[in-house]
């Protein structure tokens, strides 16, 4: 089955008011477009602190990045509505959280004076600060994934470390990743994906993109739902060149 | 004599001569570079000698406009000026404009006399901590606070520090001169021991319920969120607290009556009657209110502000108009969301019909942010429905396009990294009479321009650069 008669979505954004920093608000315009270019109506709800949010009311869940003091807000309230959506991830909810939105869906951040914001655990990992004197991990990003090729551009204070046997979102081919050091990047639970990249993420890599909206379909209407192609002619030429100008940099940076 | 300075100015002077013959461009931060190295007191011991004080301009957006309306008003009240207008706002670039007017003993020569002097200095935010202290100013105008180039500052928070920390040296008897409008820049006056001087637009017709990025959503005395009766744009408008007695203050210099033309405004500001500028949006009329106000804390009298602002010239690429094969182009800089945002709606409140036509240049050299993802907070989307033909352009051509794409744009004429075959696209399908609306990031502006003065276009852009 190709698609099923007047295709619809629930999208949860959460927080939009406050963690959207690095232009994450590009991953719910291309999400909004990829779905709308194949008549699938995506309807787009705000959950803001102290909002009710009942994951079982939607089909995809999306959370970016803010400033320290921003996600120091928020975090109260998203361990609050936690439990509800770890446990909807566990049942294959899709969902995507970038930068500090990734941080807080683990285990903990750990700021450099030893002060723990908890986060809700979705991802078996935890993030640590080494302090103001330390550099921030900023640049651009090319993983292996197994969507293929992933580009971006990372900005993060935070060294985040994942547990024995948590699968990462890709290897780091340019780029810092988690904590500059073990190659690996972001991680991924069942059809939750959590990254440092913002790029924005989705419209430059829509293979991405897509596989949230398929997992999405298919767990709403099922596993028979194939998504016919769009033209991508111009989101590849972005991918692209924004691979080479990773390149570029990063041979730039060893001469 | 002071031996290190003269020897420091005549190094960087050096430096700079070498740059000219080797025909490097971009030579304007290099020679203070040079002296600071040799001299790290030189911006001190130069500044200082200018007799009637310093004035520093910082903000994320309008700091050259602004200071340019200054210079424009200073020039008309017969006032001699030593300005950095050459596009260097770090503590290099104001170094490099004093060696300029510097003697070989390290002794200034201003026309009108060194005594009589005044230094206007557009300020990078993040230099503010070193001008104030080498400066002393007598003022400093704070324009506002937006994100900008995340990969370079790092976090909102982490600017308004910085800020912070150059007003917590020993307190200089600088008045603030503050934007009223924007809460991060109005908390700058908490705890503030001198005067303060409050600029703000009072004119309700142009406030918008559109939220836009917000880079202020929280009081720091308190930590209540900000409420808005109006905003302007972004969070500038009438806040004020939810959580403590703070709100936006009333202003000593304010914009009342405003109204746009596609290439002019006019505004009534209390005191001084209604002012023309050759400049048009609602944020240049928040320039032209800090630059008056500045102004005005230097006794300049109101028929010098009134001729400086009718008289001053649009800066690189700010509203620009150039004539090019017969096609008029207009630059609009865009360096960030904030910035882009008001172009965007200053374009659709002067675009009658689908008559736009728009080269947008996305470029991503150190200078632009490396980072492209804040084009994504920009909402060229209010633009689509009124698009007749597009360009994009820029080292990240592409990436523009796919914005555009995602915004509803139609499909680019040409996507064209190559400023050189991205203008011989816009001739192409275009004809002699056309309006052509170029917004680029700095670079590509800086490329772009390069490309038109080299196929002659006729405009004397430029000259004063
Ligand atoms: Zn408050």
């Amino acid at each position: 089955m190709p698609l099923p008669a007047n295709p619809a979505l629930r999208l949860a954004h959460l927080y939009p008011d406050v963690m959207n920093i690095y232009g994450d608000r590009g991953n719910v315009i291309a999400l909004r477009f990829r779905c709308e270019a194949r008549g699938i109506a995506l309807e787009v709800a705000e959950v803001n602190a102290g909002d009710a949010f009942d994951p079982a009311n939607y089909d995809l869940v999306l959370m970016g990045g803010g400033q320290d003091r921003e996600q120091r807000r928020i975090a109260e309230d998203l361990v609050a509505k936690g439990p509800a959506l770890r446990e909807a991830i566990d049942g294959g909810l899709p969902a995507l959280a970038v930068c500090g939105g990734f941080q807080l869906f683990g285990h903990r951040y750990v700021d450099h004076e030893g002060g723990v914001i908890p986060g809700i655990g979705v991802f078996d990992l935890e993030t640590r600060h080494p302090g103001p004197r330390a550099d921030r991990c900023i640049g651009d990003v090319v993983l292996a994934t197994e969507y293929g090729e992933v580009v971006g551009f990372e900005n993060h204070g935070g060294r985040t470390y994942l547990a024995e046997g948590q699968e990462p979102f890709g290897r780091v081919r340019r780029g810092f990743g988690n904590n500059a050091e073990d190659g690996a990047e972001g991680a991924r639970t069942k059809n939750a994906i959590g990254t440092y990249l913002h790029g924005s993420l989705l419209p430059k890599n829509p293979a991405i993109a897509d596989a949230l909206i398929l997992a999405a379909l298919r767990r709403r209407y099922g596993d028979d739902v194939e998504l016919p192609p769009l033209d991508d002619a111009a989101e590849t030429a972005a991918h692209r060149a924004a691979a080479r100008t990773a390149e570029r940099r990063s041979r730039a940076a060893a001469e | 004599m002071d031996l290190r300075l003269a020897a420091a100015v005549n190094a960087g002077k050096a430096a700079g001569m070498a740059t000219r013959l080797l025909g490097r461009g971009g030579g304007t931060a290099l020679p203070g570079l040079v002296a600071l190295r040799a001299d790290p007191g030189a911006l001190r011991k130069l500044g200082r000698q200018l007799g009637r004080g310093r004035v520093l301009v910082t903000g994320t957006n309008g700091k050259t406009t602004t200071s340019r309306i200054l210079a424009s008003i200073l020039a008309e009240a017969g006032v001699p000026v030593v300005h950095n207008r050459e596009g260097s706002n770090l503590a290099r670039g104001m170094a490099s404009t004093l060696l300029a007017a510097a003697g070989p003993t390290g002794r200034l020569k201003v026309r009108g006399g060194a005594d009589h002097a005044l230094g206007l200095f557009e300020t990078d935010e993040a230099s503010l901590p070193a001008a104030a202290r080498d400066l002393a100013p007598k003022a400093i105008a704070f324009t506002n606070l937006f994100r900008d180039q995340l990969d370079r500052y790092g976090e909102v928070d982490t600017v308004a520090a910085l800020w912070r920390e150059a007003l917590a040296a020993p307190p200089p008897a600088a008045t603030l001169v503050l934007n009223a409008d924007d809460p991060s820049v109005a908390e700058l006056a908490t705890g503030w021991p001198g005067p303060v001087h409050w600029f703000g637009l009072d004119d309700p017709a142009f406030a918008t319920t559109d939220p836009g990025a917000v880079d202020a959503r929280w009081c720091r005395a308190c930590g209540g969120t900000f409420a808005y009766d109006r905003r302007y744009f972004a969070h500038i408008g009438y806040w004020r607290c939810t959580g403590c007695e703070r709100a936006r203050p009333a202003p000593d210099t304010a914009a009342e009556s405003v109204s746009l033309w596609p290439e002019s405004a006019r505004f009534t500001v209390p005191g001084l009657g209604e002012l023309e500028m050759p400049l048009t949006g609602v944020y240049n009329v928040s320039n032209a209110l800090a630059a008056v106000a500045l102004a005005r804390v230097l006794g300049v009298d109101a028929g010098a502000i009134a001729r400086g602002v009718a008289g001053v010239k649009a800066a690189f690429g700010r509203q620009e108009s150039v004539e090019f094969e017969g096609r008029r182009l207009r630059i609009f800089l865009c360096k960030n969301p904030a910035g882009a945002n008001q172009v965007i709606r200053l374009l659709q409140a002067t675009t009658a019909g689908t008559s736009l036509n728009a080269a947008t240049l996305l470029s991503d050299r150190f200078a632009d942010g490396q980072d492209v993802s804040w084009t994504w907070d920009v909402d060229y989307e209010l633009l689509a429905p009124l698009v007749a033909k597009c360009w994009a352009g820029g080292t990240r051509a592409e990436d523009m396009a796919l914005r555009l794409k995602y915004a509803g744009w139609p499909a680019p004429t040409a996507v064209e990294p190559d400023p050189v075959r991205l203008l011989d696209a816009v001739l192409a399908a275009t004809t002699p009479g056309d309006e052509v609306a170029i917004v680029p990031t700095y670079t590509a502006m800086i490329d772009l321009r390069a490309e038109l003065t080299r196929r002659g276009a006729a405009t004397r852009f430029g000259e004063d650069e």
